[in-house]
């Protein structure tokens, strides 16, 4: 038992050495997981299972102090928020968000990436930085400035517009243009994200297989046909889902830069979420955001099925 | 896979050397300047706009150049308003946060990389499962929960949750296991039959190794911090306890609402340390997507 053989071989599986018991390497084991454990009880497991059970409630802002004194009242919240025409054009919003959102960042990232991989050579790392920056700052900040650059009379996109005789709308108080320019300006900032990925990906396609296609005759389109698209594939999937989990959660734009207007044209699922909850309404903000969480696990289960189905 | 990307950077080469000449020609470069242009111009424009008085942000056609260049926005935003205090509440709270992550996504990433214990598999799946976990749907309990803590409007309050939330330690714990899984177990096996610890092991032979591991992490979770919004917009109930986010939205449809260039001002104290911060550690942002296996 105190052989040096057994000495070398025991310690890979981890702390069970000579002369310890193995509940205590256990302990040991579990001890570096502690800190995880406990905030995930308490902040995220715990407001989990309460968010579903208050969701079958009538739990108000001035029952905060006592939750047990509520009553349930069955799916009487879900009921009323799927009948609720605000709801209803909030999630036909979202839907649109998802979509478009999800259609414009992948299809310009995957662009940008393309003409990255193939032309610049010398600058790339400049060039990538760029299009990444609008990432790593804040929506808040990007909204503030998006809101006066598309402002009627005094932003800079209808002074550009003028320039070639076009007399641009109110982007943001016309309902026919809000929720068009509000994606456009999210995608914006969306792209060098998924444009980082992509890159990484195109590079980890062997170089020979395009000179070999190159060789038999293929062009440019038939290239990226039969080489780069099927290779992009897991990676096009794995992006698809974090993009259409984020533009699920479309938030922060709305609320700077229209606050759900105009006429509730431009209101996401998340922005009705955290209105309900400022009027007080616990019950039905729980029953929303279950919907959006459901909306998002199908979604994600969806597309990981099919990542792994084809791959 | 972690390191690769410098190699992966060669075949474009080859293949320019193969092809004798650069893929694409002038076209496909003006087409990525253009774009480029279309990126950075909105940051060109705030920051010229911050200089500018609100009485020449609201004139049309807009100018381009400040007329009368003054820093008067700026003055207002620290005197007349508490921005000072609102860039202390959110480097506070975005170090508290990155700290804590730092050290408990290492702990928990090496317990799942290299150590065995009963229920492991179970602990992996939650960490998964918590980065799918959208802050929406938990906000309006966690409120709940932190209100009977008697934690609303306090730091604890702001940090603890958004440490536990979805860009917190289950995201970094996962990148850290990715890392620590790739460090040869030989290292862990000698230590041992020199009968150190698995805490000596921990902080002596892993940490030292994890170093660009660990600054991805600290990037990643320092701007994921400094940027969160809705957790604080929630928690924070007096303006003494604004984060730089909060501050600027409710500024910006509430009480400043019209008053451009203290917007833009703003908007500038919330933007400029980020891109600082991105400039000079550049490289690893990529490292930490990598790290993280997305590619």
């Amino acid at each position: 038992m105190t052989g040096p053989t057994t000495a070398i071989r025991e310690p890979v599986v981890a702390g069970s050495r000579v002369g310890r018991p193995r509940w205590r390497s256990i302990l040991v084991s579990w001890s570096f997981t502690l800190p995880f454990v406990i905030l995930f009880v308490v902040f995220m497991a715990g407001p989990i299972v309460v968010s579903l059970v208050t969701s079958f409630t009538d739990l108000r802002v001035t029952d905060i102090r006592n939750p047990f004194a509520v009553d349930f009242v069955g799916l009487d919240n879900y009921v009323n928020v799927l009948g609720d025409d605000v709801f209803r054009r909030a999630a036909f919003n979202t839907a649109i968000y998802v979509v478009v959102g999800v259609t414009l960042t992948m299809g310009f990232g995957l662009l940008i990436a393309i003409g990255l991989n193939q032309a610049v050579v010398k600058f790339k790392t400049l060039f990538r930085a760029g299009y990444y920056l609008p990432y790593v700052t804040s929506i808040v900040a990007i909204a503030v400035v998006w809101r006066l650059l598309l402002s009627e009379e005094t932003g800079l996109v209808n002074a550009l517009l003028s320039l070639i005789g076009i007399d641009g709308p109110g982007w943001l108080t016309d309902t026919r243009f809000a929720l068009g320019s509000m994606v456009v300006m999210a995608a914006w900032r969306g792209t060098g994200f998924l444009m980082v990925i992509f890159l990484a990906g195109l590079q980890s396609i062997p170089s020979e297989l395009y000179e070999a296609a190159e060789v038999d005759g293929a062009g440019p389109w038939q290239r990226f046909r039969s080489i780069t698209l099927p290779l992009l594939r897991p990676t096009l999937l794995l992006t698809a889902v974090i993009a259409s989990i984020g533009w699920l959660q479309f938030f922060e734009e709305p609320f700077v830069m229209t606050q759900g207007g105009p006429l509730n044209s431009t209101l996401s699922v998340a922005y009705h979420t955290y209105n309900q909850f400022s009027f007080g309404n616990y019950g039905p903000t729980s029953a929303i955001s279950y919907l959006l969480f459901l909306a998002i696990a199908l979604l994600a289960f969806g597309q990981f099925r099919l990542f792994r189905s084809k791959t | 896979m972690t390191t690769l990307t410098p190699t992966r950077e060669e075949p474009t080469t080859t293949r320019r050397a193969a092809g004798g000449q650069p893929r694409g020609g002038p076209w496909l470069h003006l087409l990525l300047i253009g774009g480029l242009l279309v990126v950075i111009t909105p940051f060109v424009w705030m920051v010229l706009g911050s200089i500018k008085t609100t009485g020449e942000l609201r004139q049309a056609p807009p100018t381009w150049l400040p007329q009368d260049p003054t820093l008067g926005n700026y003055v207002d935003l620290f005197e007349r308003l508490d921005f000072a205090r609102f860039f202390f509440n959110t480097t506070l709270v975005a170090v508290a946060v990155t700290l804590g992550n730092l050290l408990f996504a290492s702990m928990l990433g090496y317990a799942l990389a290299k150590l065995d214990f009963p229920g492991k598999r179970v602990l992996f799946v939650l960490m998964l499962g918590t980065l799918m976990v959208p802050a929406i749907v938990t906000f309006m309990p966690l409120f709940v929960l932190v209100s009977n803590l008697g934690m609303v409007n306090t730091y604890p309050g702001l940090i603890l949750p958004t440490l536990a939330g979805a860009s917190g330690v289950a995201f970094g714990g996962f990148l850290m296991r990715q890392y620590i899984s790739d460090l040869p177990d030989e290292l862990l096996d000698a230590a041992r039959v020199d009968g150190a610890g698995e805490y000596r092991i921990f902080f002596n032979i892993i940490l030292p190794l994890c170093g660009p591991a660990l600054a991805a992490l600290a990037i990643l979770t320092f701007l994921a911090a400094w940027n969160n919004f809705l957790w604080p917009l929630v928690v924070a109930s007096t303006e003494d306890m604004y984060t730089l986010p909060v501050a600027l939205a409710l500024f910006a449809i509430g009480q400043h609402e019209t008053n451009y260039g203290l917007l833009l001002a703003g908007a500038v104290t919330v933007v400029l340390p980020v891109v600082l911060v991105f400039i000079v550690l550049q490289r690893y942002f990529t490292q930490g997507i990598a790290l993280t296996g997305i590619k």
